[in-house]
């Protein structure tokens, strides 16, 4: 009867995990508008001000609503409206605040003022800070805990409250050394606010702080101004450092006892965009759900060529968001992610080293597709080129590689040649990458397609395609350096090159003895100096590097934030910057500083071209390669294009429930037998046992 | 017994400055107050302003063991060891390098780590135990020759292989469980149980070959045999003797892990999904946030100081003899 007993209770058990018993996800939320996705790194930050990363940016770019966005669909990336009414038009001034007309020189613009006018009738997400609260919240460990709720109406007065904030004493914006340089009053007004803080760490009322280069002019517009013409700053104002913040989330989160249970704004975030934060486990998971009070936006109507046909403007006009809630669950290891992908768990992926093989395969003629398995269950693979570019750096600061003379050019040229970028796409990155013409990447402007494109320097142009110059020129480069056959033409000390790396480990040996064959092919000793990540930045900020790796994801999609890595007032060493190659030529910092002034345009094109070919000439970079993103999404996911610098894309996913629900009870239908075979097993095992007493008990105590 | 007790806590206090001292001394000698800041604030657009800035208001602008500029006794204490160690005896952790109370995020981590470890502490002793007692009661039989190749066996095997096999075979191609993933209350079993498995089977191999010489040892004593003289069976005379009479060096082996179960397993944690102090140790050791290392290593020299001196008092009630004075 016991037996009857347990079996009935493990058939009750067992009915109650329902049709799939792998489903992580609680059985409530079956068949719902949801989106599931993971994440790796906990976020560090979810506050605009300090948020920069990917991965934050994951999460903030659904919550806060900047003034302006990337169209989703249009390629090169076309700034849109966000919460503003319109991308605002700037307007240049003189020294003396006259109006400038807008083809004014670049000299002689001394301010440039931005009018954002707002769309009237945002509202932010119902939050507590909205809403009177008991006196006594000691008892409230998390939001939901507060009673009340309360939303209001967006303004001016809280974009201005944000810009603000950049400067604030307690919060680390990265942005405001950069913002100091342009924003007027921005830095005097980091200085004044240092002296009024409160020392307790309680509420600084920015409200009562005027910050001279960012005023409100009524309750729906408000005006920036900004030193110099700098058309860059656009993109600024559509990332999530530009968003709105309202003071009563500042006040609310500032009252004794909300730091110590973790509820800070960093935590929290409160905006007016499609979705709000409503589950906050950064160890676990996130989840984020429709904002109730969100206005509306519509589905685009247009895009690039082929969208049509990808069925990405079969939604056009319907109203945003269609998911109402997105999961993020974290993922710490590739092997399981992957895996729960392939269960339908989640809805889309990228694609591992590991996994590769399993997921696509490349046809003789070099073309990617799917492997058999993946289309059978109707995955579909996405590829776009990111915006980002990975090299080797020369320190030109070094006296053997580095410097301006002809000699150490030509020996940074040989050397770039001889490392053969696109043998090392297919190896290590299994042709996830374009070998680099140039800092500059595809779907930025400046970059040119085809022959005009190519890097003379270390290409040809044959057969309609560019193919790496010889190793035999390589050579005669290196002894027009001084360096026959990678040996000293006077002393014939052999030629050793240092190269700085972060890389260690099984993974990164591999790669190393790759590169050792590529210094080998010219002659050249290769030693490679692999350190921890501290060691090897602080190497590189103090010059003691010859060549190193690095790499550089766009802020946004402008010549200028790539071309500015190559800039001599950024150099690493001397000033701080961002120039980790310590590069410095008079001619290019002068076209850098006439380009970045101007609009996207044939004269632009040209000073691109013009400082290109500088920049090729003197081989401060080993150009490397612009990686290339698989991604892999189930068919249930539609209205899905990756967007490298838009982070605001879950608002135009849209997720067929029905489908996946049925296809997950597909895939995932429990094996059984495996569980009477582990029966058995043990009762194999336990039997000889079993038998084995029973006969010790049985035996007497003197032999027969 | 309450004046060893007291006199072993007082022991406990040099011992907890001293690993302070070390891990201080290790977590320095890798990183600096500076690469801190540039961990936390990102490797974009990060001035030299912004890094004082940071070192500021964290106390990491002090020097680290001494101030030289500081008169008197203030040379010891105006420094970072000083300012971050002396809080952490009055169990004031601090906040993390991300800004969250560190007090707060253990006390949350605390239950899904005790999910996992607890019942793979029970049922690992639980099986280990049986099994050794088994294999002697069939000492010198094939039963206890394949006992031992299966535990030899068994030990041989990576403890990564097993996670990342029984992953793949139970839970994607036999669909039985959840890969990874975490959930409170009831919800957490589905997702417990192939952890707690995976961890036993991982296990039970050196664990038992442990216990099993235990019991060998004392299988041969006098009073074994003189319990079978008296006519006892062999059941009696596994459970009722040898088992008792090996207690304490199980003992020794064992209730010094117990307060340590609420560190967590860094490699279940992480392979599983689990949000709990495994996990949270290893993230902030690959995020430089030393505040949280130096809590986390604090709490483990604790723990395993109460855990030996919960030893000591445990030999007092299994053994008669034992006083402690």
């Amino acid at each position: 009867m016991r037996l009857v007993g347990y079996m009935l209770l493990l058939s009750v058990l067992l009915a109650a995990c329902g049709p799939v018993w792998n489903d992580p996800y609680p059985a409530a939320d079956r068949g719902r508008n949801i989106l599931y996705t993971a994440f790796t790194e906990r976020p560090k930050h979810l506050d605009p001000v300090q948020s920069y990363s990917e991965d934050e940016v994951a999460f903030t770019a659904q919550i806060y609503e900047p003034p302006l966005q990337y169209h989703y669909l249009k390629r090169p990336y076309e700034l849109i409206p966000g919460t503003a009414l319109e991308v605002p038009k700037a307007r240049y001034l003189d020294g003396q605040g006259y109006p400038l007309p807008d083809d004014a020189d670049a000299a002689r613009i001394a301010f440039t003022d931005y009018v954002i006018r707002i769309r009237p009738g945002i509202v932010y997400q119902p939050h507590p800070a909205f809403a009177e609260q008991p006196a006594d919240i000691s008892r409230f460990h998390t939001l939901a805990d507060f009673p009340n709720r309360g939303t209001r109406e967006l303004t001016a007065d809280d974009f201005v409250y944000e810009i603000k904030r950049l400067a604030h004493p307690r919060l680390h914006s990265p942005i405001l050394g950069l913002m100091e340089e342009y924003i007027v009053g921005l830095g005097d007004f980091a200085k004044s606010l240092k002296q009024s803080a409160p020392a307790n760490g309680g509420w600084l009322d920015l409200r009562r702080h005027p910050l001279s280069g960012v005023e409100v002019i009524d309750k729906y517009s408000y005006r920036i101004r900004i030193k110099g013409k700098y058309p860059q700053f656009l993109y600024w104002l559509a990332m999530p450092f530009f968003a709105p913040v309202p003071w009563e989330a500042d006040r609310f989160h500032s009252q004794p006892g909300m730091a110590e249970k973790n509820l800070t704004l960093d935590w929290y975030p409160i905006g007016t965009g499609p979705y709000m934060l409503t589950e906050n486990d950064p160890n676990a998971r996130m989840v984020l759900e429709r904002n109730p009070g969100y206005r509306g936006e519509a589905y685009p109507c247009e895009g690039e060529s082929g969208d049509r046909e990808a069925g990405l403007l079969a939604d056009c006009g319907k109203t945003l968001p269609f998911i109402d809630k997105v999961v993020f669950t974290r993922e710490k290891e590739q092997i399981p992610y992957w895996n729960k992908f392939l269960q339908g768990y989640y809805d889309a992926s990228g694609i591992s080293s590991d996994s590769f093989d399993q997921a696509v395969q490349v046809a003789s003629g070099g073309e990617i597709t799917l492997t058999e398995g993946m289309r059978a269950q109707g995955i579909s693979l996405t590829t776009s080129v990111a915006t980002s570019t990975m090299y080797m750096g020369f320190n030109m600061h070094d006296p053997l590689v580095g410097g301006d003379s002809e000699a150490a050019r030509k020996l940074r040229q040989a050397i770039s040649i001889a490392i053969d970028q696109e043998e090392f796409i297919s190896i290590f990155q299994n042709g996830r990458g374009l070998a680099a013409q140039s800092p500059i990447p595809p779907g930025i402007f400046g970059y040119v397609e085809g022959r005009a494109g190519i890097n003379p320097d270390m290409y040809d142009w044959v057969d309609g395609k560019p193919r790496r110059k010889s190793v035999e020129v390589a050579k005669r480069l290196l002894a027009e350096a001084g360096w026959p056959d990678g040996r000293n033409a006077k002393s014939g000390e052999p030629l050793v090159i240092n190269l700085d790396t972060t890389a260690t480990g099984v993974g990164a040996k591999s790669r190393i003895d790759w590169l050792n064959k590529q210094f080998l092919k010219i002659g050249v000793q290769l030693v490679v100096r692999s350190t921890d990540y501290n060691r090897f930045q602080e190497k590189v900020r103090k010059g003691a590097v010859q060549l190193f790796y690095f790499g550089w994801n766009a802020d946004y999609p402008d010549p200028e934030n790539f071309l500015f890595l190559l800039y001599g007032p950024q150099g690493k060493v001397k000033f701080s910057g961002e120039n980790a190659a310590n590069y410095a030529n008079a001619e290019y910092d002068r076209l850098f500083d006439e380009m970045r002034a101007m609009e996207n345009g044939p004269r632009r094109q040209a000073i691109i071209d013009r400082m290109l070919t500088i920049l090729r000439h003197d081989a401060p970079w080993v150009w490397g390669f612009h990686p290339k993103d698989y991604t892999l999404r189930h068919a249930w996911l539609t209205n899905r294009k990756p967007s490298k610098v838009g982070h605001n894309t879950l608002k135009y996913q849209h997720i067929d429930a029905a489908t996946r629900e049925r296809l997950r009870a597909e895939w995932n239908r429990p094996v059984l037998w495996p569980l009477l075979l582990v029966a058995l097993l043990l009762a194999g095992i336990a039997a000889p046992a079993i038998i084995g007493h029973r006969r010790r008990e049985r035996m007497s105590g003197v032999a027969d | 017994m309450l004046a060893y007790i007291i006199r072993r806590l007082l022991y406990a206090l040099p011992i907890l400055i001293g690993v302070n001292l070390i891990t201080f001394a290790l977590f320095f000698v890798v990183n600096s107050p500076d690469d801190m800041a540039r961990m936390q604030l990102g490797v974009k657009r990060v001035t030299p302003e912004a890094i004082e800035k940071w070192k500021a208001e964290r106390g990491y602008d002090r020097p680290l063991l001494w101030n030289a500029q500081a008169p008197g006794v203030a040379a010891a204490t105006e420094t970072i060891f000083f300012q971050k160690s002396v809080k952490m005896f009055a169990f004031d952790f601090g906040r993390a390098d991300d800004g969250r109370d560190i007090a707060r995020e253990i006390a949350t981590r605390m239950a899904p780590s005790l999910a996992v470890a607890l019942p793979v502490f029970a049922l690992g002793l639980f099986a280990a135990v049986t099994f050794a007692l088994l294999l002697v009661y069939f000492r010198a039989s094939y039963l206890d020759f394949w006992g031992v190749v299966f535990c030899v066996a068994m030990m041989s095997v990576s403890g990564l292989f097993y996670i990342i096999g029984g992953q793949w075979l139970v839970s994607k191609v036999w669909h039985l469980v959840p890969i990874s993933g975490y959930a409170g209350g009831a919800d957490a079993a589905k997702f417990l149980v192939l952890p707690v498995i995976i961890s036993v089977i991982g296990g039970i191999g050196s664990s038992t070959r442990w216990y099993r010489t235990l019991f060998l040892e004392e299988i041969t004593k006098d009073y074994v045999r003189t319990a079978r003289a008296k006519g006892l069976s062999e059941r009696a005379v596994l459970f009722g003797h040898v088992l008792r009479n090996a207690l304490i060096p199980i003992l020794t082996g064992v209730v010094v892990l117990i307060p340590l179960l609420f560190m967590g397993s860094l490699l279940i944690e992480s392979f599983f999904g689990i949000p709990g102090l495994g996990s949270y140790t290893i993230d902030a050791i690959n995020a430089q946030d030393f505040a949280v290392v130096r809590a986390m290593v604090f709490i483990g020299s604790l723990l395993y100081i109460v855990g030996l001196l919960l030893t000591d008092i445990s030999y007092t009630l299994v053994d008669p003899r034992v006083r402690l004075q």
